[in-house]
């Protein structure tokens, strides 16, 4: 029952802990704690933020960044589900790989940038090309490690019936393996997201969140527009990902009432 | 209409390898129902999973319809003791039962309408579009069983299938075992460690030794037909039958020579 309703007060909670933060930092600058010309104050950069969403330059740059972001992830689980799946399957190929993969993976991606300004002559596509690379990890891995989950009796169900090992991974395997992908896919969206306007931080280009944030360091109003974006960035971060949660919880109902049930 | 002659199966080689099959040779009639009794862990589901093509036996042969088992074969189907593995969470009971039918030549219509003649046939034609983790256990169970049922086997093979639910479910399934297979008129083995169950619901018992698994009886169980929960367990000849397997599995020496 407690547990129960403190879940239900979940999203209640946290609007009380950021109405608490906003109402800190409003008063900070209204005390003299914080200089407002150090940082704005709180009810100043909510109202450039709102300005934003109505200015058609900033929604632009929106456009711009999500545009980079769905092309990069949708690349991305095209790229790492089938690799992820040949891994999974062929353990010669995975032992193969792994050095390579042990390599590469602690790498920051971030830190990939630079080298992909140089191989890549436009900027979009080497913010795609960065989105990929960074993205796939837990995709390529969540992927694997379902495939490792696949419950052994379920395929020598379908076996038994006569199927081939193509039909047991497309009708057992794949199915099986779904829910994880899905949360890969769930956090690469948020990597994608950082590494699109990290791309454009770094790299500049014609549009985009990041080189909003880059231009508006030259203006007077610098900070409010810097932190009004960033507030975007973050509120698109937070709706794609309980976007994501809402379709995972929907079409692997199936996959929680079973976890769910174990426990 | 099933023939296994000299199997032998060893898991690993060398010191330590198991034997889990010593020599095994069988004949199963067409519409038999016999049951494979003998002590846990003796080898009984590798028994099954050769004959399934599950596995690959390292001795002997298999022959089913004739036709030498090299890869799990077309007409035949298994319930599974962990019907909660077995059956596919993510898809209908519906679904579920029909699934194997796509092997077969039917269209979608088909399918659907065998698979819900399978699962009236196991009083679940009301949970067609429910999941089988909606289901209790004994339910889905049944589900594996219309499953199988749907794909009309000419041998099914059913490994501990009430191995997993309370008493009184089991009893229900068996009964509706001996129905729907009299209704079918199907070939059976029957995998249990369970001697009442063996004779209760076989025309046949064969008893297994431990590792490595022979044949060491092979009963004619000549009980009175419709079997009953109450009567046929009080039956003479069930008490003195499961008397017999009992001593049988316990490796005692029989009391009487086997029927066959």
């Amino acid at each position: 029952m407690t547990g129960r309703s403190l879940l239900d007060n979940r999203p209640l909670c946290g609007a009380v802990g950021v109405a608490g933060l906003f109402c800190l930092v409003e008063l900070a600058g209204r005390t003299g704690f914080i200089d407002p010309i150090v940082f704005p104050l709180a009810s100043t950069i909510a109202g450039r933020a709102a300005a934003l969403a109505a200015d058609g330059d900033f929604l632009a740059d929106v456009v711009s960044t999500l545009g980079a972001w769905a092309a990069g992830l949708l690349l991305t689980v095209l790229v790492a589900v089938p690799a992820g799946f040949a891994l999974g399957t062929m353990p010669r190929v995975e032992s193969a790989l792994r050095p390579v993969l042990e390599f590469l993976r602690p790498i920051p991606s971030v830190a990939l940038i630079p080298l992909a300004l140089l191989l890549f002559s436009d900027r979009f596509d080497m913010k795609i090309a960065v989105i990929v690379y960074a993205a796939s990890w837990p995709v390529l891995i969540n992927t694997m490690y379902g495939l490792k989950d696949v419950d052994p009796l379920a395929k020598e169900t379908l076996r038994s019936f006569g199927f081939g090992p193509l039909a047991v991974l497309w009708r057992v395997s794949l199915p099986s393996t779904a829910p994880f992908i899905a949360t890969g896919v769930r956090l690469a969206a948020s990597i994608a997201l950082i590494l699109a306007i990290s791309a454009e931080l770094l790299a500049g280009g014609a549009s985009g969140i990041g080189t909003f944030i880059i231009e508006a360091g030259s203006s007077p109003d610098a900070l409010e527009f810097i932190v009004a974006a960033t507030i975007w960035a973050g509120v698109i971060g937070i709706v794609s990902n309980t976007l994501f949660t809402l379709v995972e919880r929907r079409l692997f109902r199936w996959h929680l009432a079973r976890t769910e049930g174990a426990r | 209409m099933l023939e296994i002659s000299n199997l032998t199966h060893t898991y690993g080689s060398g010191p330590g390898a198991h034997h889990a099959l010593g020599g095994i040779d069988l004949k199963v009639a067409e519409g038999e129902l016999v049951c494979i009794v003998g002590p846990s862990g003796c080898g009984k589901s590798t028994l099954l999973r050769s004959i399934a093509g599950l596995l690959r036996p390292t001795g002997g042969k298999v022959v089913l319809g004739g036709t030498a088992v090299d890869r799990t074969p077309d007409d035949l189907a298994v319930v599974f003791q962990d019907y909660s593995r077995s059956l596919f969470p993510w898809m209908s009971v519906a679904d579920n039962v029909s699934l194997p039918l796509r092997r077969k030549d039917m269209d979608k219509k088909q399918r659907r309408s065998a698979a819900m003649e399978a699962l009236e046939q196991v009083g679940l034609e009301g949970a067609a579009a429910k999941y089988p983790w909606q289901l209790s256990g004994g339910m889905q169970q049944r589900v594996s069983i219309a499953r199988a049922l749907a794909y009309r086997p000419s041998l099914l093979l059913m490994d501990e299938p009430f191995g997993s639910v309370d008493a009184q479910t089991r009893e229900d399934l068996e009964d509706l075992t001996l129905r729907v297979r009299s209704h079918h008129n199907m070939t059976i083995l029957l995998i249990t460690h369970d001697i009442d169950e063996s004779v209760y619901v076989g025309d046949r018992v064969v008893v297994l030794s431990k590792a490595p698994a022979r044949i060491v009886g092979d009963l004619r169980v000549d009980l009175p037909a419709p079997r009953d929960q109450i009567t046929t367990r009080e039956h003479p000849d069930f008490v003195h039958l499961r008397a017999e397997v009992g001593r049988l599995v316990r490796g005692m020496r029989s009391q009487s020579a086997p029927a066959s």
